[in-house]
């Protein structure tokens, strides 16, 4: 390389970074500015995450005090109602009895709530602008570029300004996991919502739906599969987060893997990793199976 | 409620981001293949003057890009044209505003559509009620309404199916009784049958004309079927790049086609089943002989009667049975053979 530089001007040779000097002001100012205005608005911010510290905390008090029958018989209902697969509840509650067993039943519940939580507000949050995107070019073309940073951006990067606006603990852990677990569901819904069949749209037109009817009785119910569809990645994302989340102040089993990796503690990790995977696992056929079942109607009896 | 006449006037479409710019142009003979090229824009329709009868059934025939699909979308204006006029009892539906049109959907228009358009999710009386849902009728008084309907297209017992359980033919009967629960004055029906069957085709036709026959409603259906035009039509359009080349009743089309592609296309027609009696009889010289036929008898069903009775010649009688002219079984065949004039031209159509 070095004969090739011989013959070139300097400046095309090595590239011309903008000197250590300017960056370190530039990078400066903007951490300077960033935390001045965090600082500004401190009170805002705990007035506005408040209300989900009270849930998050109440599911989880809810779910780790009581009675572990209570839990197991709940689940098993939910699944067997979702599912009506005995398999599926079976393996459910054979799943929750082993985890029982190794001492992960109170660590699992707290992880439980954090997904539970963290499920719903990625739907609340992400069915609408799903919707939004669906309706209107111009929002997909905005949206859709925030996505792709949101899905690829790593996502220890953004724990720092989350961090940095909220502070260790659990509301920050559950942005941060929200964050990445809401993209699916908002492409989904949007995806789901754009496939709808062009002429059964033109007939709820042609009988006189307003905007809203056409959304809830076309739209949504014919775009469910779909959005079923993102509602399951939403869970499995969050439950892939909820470790990584962790290293902000959330509790539960992704604490234990944590704690694993850094003491290189072989067994205890793929324990936990273990019982997240055997969560993960009935989340998933419970809602793919639910989901199935809500489109019995597309079932061609008649050829 | 009576129904009133559908008035199409002066109607053009241009499809594209600036179509009203070229609406001069095309007023000034500009053609649909110079404006895809020049432009970049598509001629759908061109210079629609049509009168549909009020309680009638008007027809719109033409092949596929004929520009008779987007011609029914303006009636209840899913498609807004570039410019002219849409009339329904006096107001121009092309000029409602947002809510007006809304309600002119909700209570004066019904559509049927080529591929059903039906709710997957909902069974066959939920489909049927969806007018009367959106119009916020009461849901037991709009499903008793609604069963009437579901029973009278013959799926009496399909209530609670899913239209993926029923064949192509059972889901055109619900995409019928849905619209016919709207209880409205004007019946939209975009190639309703094409996608059926010959023979359940013929059998919604009958379903078809033995409904209008009690509704007497403004039916405009749309179809690529000469036969199914000729069999339907009260008044019949033919559209062709997007205008209408001749327009008239089954009889006027099939005995004077104004130019070759219609000719083309009438050649093929059984006029046996289309022409009446009255149109090819002679004025009576004399007294009335042979047996006595009604007027608005069809060729093929007075050969038939007259060969049922062995009788060459025959009267043609009015509704009071009063003798109104004579005709004779050599000019019922000569009638309903293909004139050679038409056999001559080369095929224009397919």
């Amino acid at each position: 390389m070095a004969s090739v530089c011989s013959f070139l001007p300097d400046l095309l040779c090595k590239f011309p970074a903008i000197d250590e000097a300017t960056i370190r002001v530039v990078r400066k100012s903007v951490d300077e500015g960033f935390k001045g205005l965090v600082r500004a608005y401190t009170n805002a911010i705990d007035v506005l995450v408040q209300p989900l510290q009270v849930f998050l905390n109440f599911l989880e008090s809810l779910f780790v005090n009581s009675p572990w029958i209570v839990i197991m018989a709940l689940m098993v209902a939910i699944v067997y109602y979702g599912s009506r697969n005995m398999r599926i509840t079976v393996g459910t509650a054979l799943s929750m009895v082993a985890i029982g067993l190794v001492g992960l039943w109170n660590d699992t519940m707290i992880t439980l709530a954090m997904v539970t939580v963290c499920t719903l507000i990625a739907i609340l949050v992400g069915i609408p602008i799903g919707i939004l995107m669906a309706r209107s070019e111009r929002a997909q073309s905005i949206i859709n570029p925030v996505l792709d940073v949101m899905q690829t951006m790593p996502s220890f990067v953004y724990l720092i300004p989350v961090v940095m606006i909220f502070g260790i603990g659990k509301v920050p852990g559950l942005i941060a996991v929200v964050i990445y677990a809401v993209p699916p569901m908002i492409r989904l819904t949007n995806l789901g919502i754009r496939l709808v069949d062009k002429e059964v749209l033109e007939a709820a037109d042609a009988f006189g739906s307003s905007q809203w009817q056409r959304l809830k009785n076309v739209q949504i119910p014919l775009a469910l599969p779909t959005i079923m569809a993102g509602i399951n990645q939403t869970i499995m994302m969050s439950l892939a987060m909820v470790v990584v989340a962790s290293m902000v102040g959330v509790g539960g089993l992704g604490r234990n893997v944590l704690q694993a990796i850094n003491n290189q503690f072989f067994t205890v990790g793929f324990l936990n990793g273990f019982a997240l995977v055997a969560i993960a696992i009935i989340f998933d056929r419970t809602s793919q199976a639910y989901g199935r079942r809500l489109q019995k109607h597309s079932e061609v009896i008649h050829g | 409620m009576a129904s009133h006449a559908i008035e199409v006037k002066s109607l053009y479409k241009i499809f594209g981001p600036r179509g009203k710019e070229f609406v001069d142009q095309v007023k000034a003979g500009m053609g649909k293949g110079e404006l895809n090229e020049k432009h970049g824009h598509v001629l759908g329709l061109q210079d629609i003057n049509i009168s549909m009868p009020a309680g009638g059934i008007m027809v719109v025939m033409g092949l596929s890009g004929s520009g008779k699909s987007t011609l029914i979308r303006h009636i209840n204006r899913l498609i807004d044209p570039t410019s002219g006029e849409v009339l329904y009892d006096g107001v121009d539906v092309c000029k409602m505003n947002e809510n007006d049109l809304r309600e002119f959907r909700r209570h004066k228009t019904a559509m049927v559509f080529q591929k059903f358009a039906l709710l997957p999710h909902r069974t066959v009386i939920e489909n049927t009620i969806y007018g009367l849902e959106i119009q916020g009728v009461p849901d037991d008084e709009s499903r008793k309404r609604a069963k009437g309907w579901i029973e009278r297209v013959g799926l009496k017992g399909f209530e609670n199916h899913y239209p993926n359980q029923l064949s192509g033919g059972m889901q055109q009967r619900v995409g019928l009784a849905r619209a016919l629960t709207n209880d409205a004055d004007i019946l939209l029906m975009d190639e309703a049958y094409s996608a059926l069957d010959p023979l359940i085709r013929v059998d919604m036709q009958t379903v078809l004309l033995d409904l209008q026959k009690e509704l007497k409603k403004t039916v405009v259906f749309i179809t690529h079927d000469l036969d199914e035009a000729l069999r339907l039509g009260d008044k019949i359009a033919i559209l062709r790049d997007g205008k209408v080349i001749q327009q008239g009743t089954g009889q006027e089309i099939v005995l004077k086609p104004s130019d070759e592609y219609i000719t083309a296309f009438v050649k093929e027609v059984n006029r046996g089943r289309v022409i009446n009696v009255e149109t090819i009889m002679k004025p009576l010289s004399g007294n009335p002989e042979g047996t006595p036929i009604v007027v608005g008898t069809v060729l093929e069903s007075a050969a038939r009667l007259m060969t049922v009775s062995n009788q060459t010649v025959a009267h043609v009688v009015d509704g009071n049975g009063r003798a109104i002219g004579s005709i004779d079984l050599a000019t019922i065949i000569a009638a309903m053979v293909t004139p050679i004039s038409h056999e001559k031209i080369p095929q224009a159509a397919e």
